[in-house]
């Protein structure tokens, strides 16, 4: 057997880490006894087939399900129930499945709503735009502005969102979620329903922002090329279990992952 | 040709972010102030004065409240005349009781009373959505009055039940004739609708907005919901309260709460619809349209009626109106559902290339 | 305490009146998932078409009945296709709001047709004292309120066995589960709809009759769909059972609140305050105030279901 392969950038220690985690709607088990860690600048991919419980596993790790067993260490800090308001704080940003834009707002607007969490003016000052909030609003549309420049929307950051394209609509989702200035970011199919440009791009991007920031990023995706690509380390999920956890090369191999979702090239 | 933006660059982000970009915008502002504050005062007679401007403007500032609530931050409410109501009596309260007390506190204090009422009946806002919390609302607007009637201390134990309203003077200064009601009214109700527009294009209107289109995902972002929520029926109930000090001291000149009630909240409802859910410049549109709607009914109708040599039964008119309010709401539903704000952005977009074509 | 009683029956007879509109908001939102607010508008309408074609045209009950209906179920065509087909994808809320603009038509429609006068109904039914229970249990519980509930029961049956007994019952819980689903299994969506909304002409006729018996067919009626809403949300929305039994529940806790509650509380109030309140006219809101301790409590009603949002 070869060596394992060395992860290309330069991987911290254990930022997050779900230990045991059943969660389970009714009678229905989404996760059971599910536990790995994610490493600080890594970028950790979770697999596996349809209803694998791959969401749930991203809604557990933000706050937005609460398991009923184990817990979600972030930081240090061990917690069963979390609110998502508290996670976003504490510096995790997310996309979703479903594109979950504001869909009445522009895409400069739903972005800038990504910096909520550091605005500190008060309902009064903004009343009167006047002093903090006149500054906050200068300083923040700055900061959007450089993420708009990076993701390459600039021609369409006062259209309404509703009004995009899928594709465009996905990345106007990434910067929303990179305007938090995240530590951890959790992207659900980010790739999912686009062509092979769109794809490379996406790639692009994410690769990016692992490098320029050092973003912990954990992604859900189908397109085993992309995911085999640029994770450092996979985590394969069937029937809400755990089946294997490593890096590429062992996840390719590994006989369960094989039978369970990859399947052999004819 | 004469509306175009070109040569018009932005270069700073503050000068994008202003409320009107487009420097013909910014000079028809101006001329449409300068028309409201100088000309109407001296030319419009007083029947036009207190039977249709002063009620337009108290309206638009009622629907600029609900519109907060339910075209910004998406939460239905059948309940606005229910705050208008809290507001006058409060004021009417304040006004009796605290010697001394200037006209514009009293106002002031008003909206505030609303405020308080309208985040406690805001409450339920925080576990149930749509028409569901429209029922809520609907607690507010029929318990609200009664309670206003029923406790006597509210209404100063008065006898015949008809409160008046005092007098209106600030600084020794009286308000008693049409003009000058118009213009105090205009003016208390430009200000609070710039501050509106300053908050919803603030990070408070943004929260509110992302509420409305998707509160899950806006909690994961990071907006706090509760805090989301209640600030909006605050804001909105602050501003129906000032329109019901408004209507009373300067529109109708009582106190009576019962006028103040679910016939009025369904009106106020249709200025937001019809005016443009979500936006400023329709609140004021749409209570345009409703204000002036029955009056060219009654003029047409009548025209018609002796042209014709026709005898139209009574109430006539007013069951037009409620065809035609009813079909008006359903047409532009279907037809534009942000009404009349966004007909207004299309005739800008269409003035930009005219006369071309294309 | 026989005075209690008749109190409770007399609110729980009036609390059947509600079920019969409700009713109606059952049926339509069962099959589209619209929250048809017209549905006090119609109640109104179909009376105000009966009795109208019964003064005008001299028409005897049973005709009078036919036409009305035709009409009604006409009405409901014409509201399905004009307003809420266009609508069709729109949030609830647009929906909502579209109804509320079908009910002002309507009210102004109907009373345009037919003025706007209050008319009496006739149904041979006489709002009177049972005389034997007056005799022996020395209550006063109407012949006209026993009527109009044994006349609810019925229609509950019998709405109840088509909803879940027959074929085309089971058509209509497919479509307001999921129209594209129904579709896709070859269900003819455009007959459903246009069946459902006659029945809930039907209902809306019932009820109109009977409410217009009772208090003369006038405009005021079309504020009983509001009474409706607390008892839709007691019941669950999506309930035949729950709108009776929301009905009966709203109807005897309104009467009781107002004959028994507001004089306590009353008392209380000049006992702790000093202060005398006359809680008189608490009927009005109390019913809404009830709703909305439900809706924190147990927002999907006694018998509705709960929603899961996905994420």
């Amino acid at each position: 057997m070869s060596a394992l392969p060395v992860p290309s950038r330069p991987v911290g220690e254990v930022i997050l880490a779900v230990e045991n985690i059943a969660l389970a709607f009714g009678g229905v088990k989404a996760l059971s006894d599910v536990s790995f860690d994610v490493r600080e600048s890594e970028i950790r991919a979770i697999i596996g087939p349809n209803g694998a419980g791959k969401s749930s596993m991203l809604n557990v790790i933000n706050g937005v399900y609460h398991p009923q067993q184990g817990q979600v260490r972030f930081k240090g800090e061990v917690r069963r129930r979390m609110d998502p308001h508290h996670a976003a704080s504490q510096g995790i940003a997310r996309t979703f499945q479903n594109i979950a834009l504001f869909k009445g707002m522009s895409v400069l607007d739903n972005i800038m709503t990504g910096r909520n969490l550091k605005m500190r003016s008060t309902l009064l000052e903004q009343a009167l735009w006047w002093g903090r909030s006149r500054r906050e609003e200068l300083e923040h549309r700055e900061k959007v502005e450089h993420i708009i420049d990076f993701l390459q929307i600039e021609h369409i950051r006062k259209t309404p969102v509703g009004r995009l394209p899928y594709g465009l609509q996905k990345r106007v989702e990434l910067a929303r979620a990179l305007a938090a200035e995240p530590v951890l970011l959790l992207l659900d199919e980010p790739m999912a329903g686009m062509n092979v440009e769109e794809k490379q791009d996406m790639c692009r991007f994410i690769l990016d922002v692992n490098d320029e920031f050092g973003t912990t990023i954990v992604l859900i995706e189908h397109d085993m090329g992309v995911v085999m690509d640029i994770s450092d380390r996979i985590v394969v999920l069937d029937y809400g279990r755990k089946i294997a956890d490593g890096y590429p090369a062992e996840v390719r191999s590994n006989q369960a992952v094989i039978d369970a979702y990859l399947g052999v090239a004819h | 040709m004469l509306y175009r933006e070109a040569g018009q660059f932005k270069t700073t982000y503050a000068a994008d972010q202003q409320i009107f970009p487009i420097r013909q915008d910014r000079w028809a502002m101006v001329a449409l102030l300068a028309v409201a504050f100088v000309v109407v005062p001296l030319a419009a007679g007083d029947y036009w004065l207190t039977a249709i401007l002063i009620p337009f403007l108290i309206f638009a500032l009622a629907t600029i409240g609900l519109n907060i609530l339910t075209g910004y931050a998406g939460q239905l409410s059948l309940g606005s005349a229910a705050f208008m109501a809290v507001g006058a009596v409060a004021a009417y309260n304040f006004e009796l009781r605290v010697p001394g007390l200037p006209l514009l506190a009293g106002f002031l204090l008003g909206g505030l009373a609303a405020a308080l009422v309208g985040v406690a009946f805001g409450l339920p806002s925080l576990r149930i959505k749509g028409f569901y919390l429209a029922v809520a609302t609907l607690a507010a607007q029929f318990f609200i009055p009664w309670l206003l009637v029923k406790v006597g201390w509210f209404s100063n134990y008065s006898a015949s039940g008809v409160i008046s309203a005092q007098q209106m003077e600030i600084l020794g200064y009286a308000f008693d004739t049409p003009a000058k009601k118009y213009l105090l009214v205009l003016a208390i109700v430009a200000v609070l609708a710039l501050l509106a527009k300053n908050l919803v294009r603030s990070a408070v209107g943004r929260g509110w907005m992302a509420v409305r289109d998707m509160d899950v995902a806006a909690e994961v972002i990071g907006i706090p919901i509760v805090k989301a929520k209640l600030t909006a029926f605050a804001v909105s109930s602050f501003y129906c309260g000032v329109a019901g000090a408004l209507y009373a001291y300067a529109y109708v000149g009582t106190v009576q709460p019962e006028d103040l009630n679910l016939d009025l909240s369904f009106r106020i409802l249709f200025m937001v619809i019809i005016g443009g859910v979500g936006s400023i410049l329709g609140s004021f549109l749409g209570a345009a349209f409703i204000t002036l709607l029955p009056i060219f009914l009654e003029v047409g109708l009548n025209g018609l009626a002796q042209a014709l040599s026709l005898e139209l039964p009574p109430g006539t008119t007013s069951m037009l109106q409620l065809l035609a309010f009813g079909g008006l709401i359903i047409f532009f539903l279907i037809v534009e559902p942000q009404g009349l704000a966004r007909l207004w952005q299309i005739t800008k977009e269409k003035l930009r290339l005219w006369p071309f074509p294309h | 305490m026989s005075f209690f009683f008749e109190v409770l029956i007399g609110g729980l007879l009036a609390g059947v009146m509600y079920s019969l509109v409700a009713l109606g908001f059952v049926l339509i939102y069962k099959a589209s998932g619209v929250f048809n607010f017209a549905q006090g508008a119609m109640v109104f309408f179909a009376a105000l078409t009966f009795v109208g074609l019964q003064e005008r045209f001299g028409l005897p009950f049973w005709a009078a009945f036919v036409l009305a209906l035709s009409v009604m179920v006409l009405v409901g065509i014409a509201t399905e296709r004009i307003v809420l087909r266009p609508l069709v994808n729109q949030p609830q809320i647009s929906l909502f709001m579209a109804t509320i603009g079908l009910a002002f038509f309507i009210e102004g429609l109907a009373q345009l047709i037919w003025g706007t006068e209050v008319r009496p109904l006739d149904l041979g039914l006489k709002d009177e004292p049972i005389e034997s229970v007056l005799e022996r249990l020395n209550m006063v519980i109407s012949k006209f309120d026993l009527t109009a509930a044994a006349v609810a029961g019925v229609l509950v049956a019998v709405l109840a066995v088509f909803f879940n007994k027959t074929r085309i019952g089971r058509a209509l819980r497919a479509v307001a589960d999921d129209h594209q689903g129904a579709l896709a299994v070859g269900i003819p969506l455009k007959q459903i709809w246009a069946i459902v909304w006659s029945a809930a002409g039907f209902v809306a006729l019932v009820a109109g009759l009977m409410w217009g018996a009772r208090n003369g067919v006038q405009f005021a009626l079309t504020f009983v769909a509001l009474k409706a809403l607390p008892v839709l949300i007691l019941g669950g929305f999506e309930s035949i059972a729950g709108a009776i039994v929301g009905g009966l529940i709203i109807g005897a806790a309104e009467k009781l609140a107002e004959i028994f509650l507001a004089p306590k509380l009353g008392e209380w109030c000049q006992a702790l305050f000093d202060v005398s309140l006359n809680l008189s006219g608490i009927e009005g809101w109390f019913a809404y105030v009830m709703a909305l301790l439900f809706l924190l409590v147990r927002p999907e009603g006694l018998f509705g279901e709960k929603h899961i949002d996905r994420v």
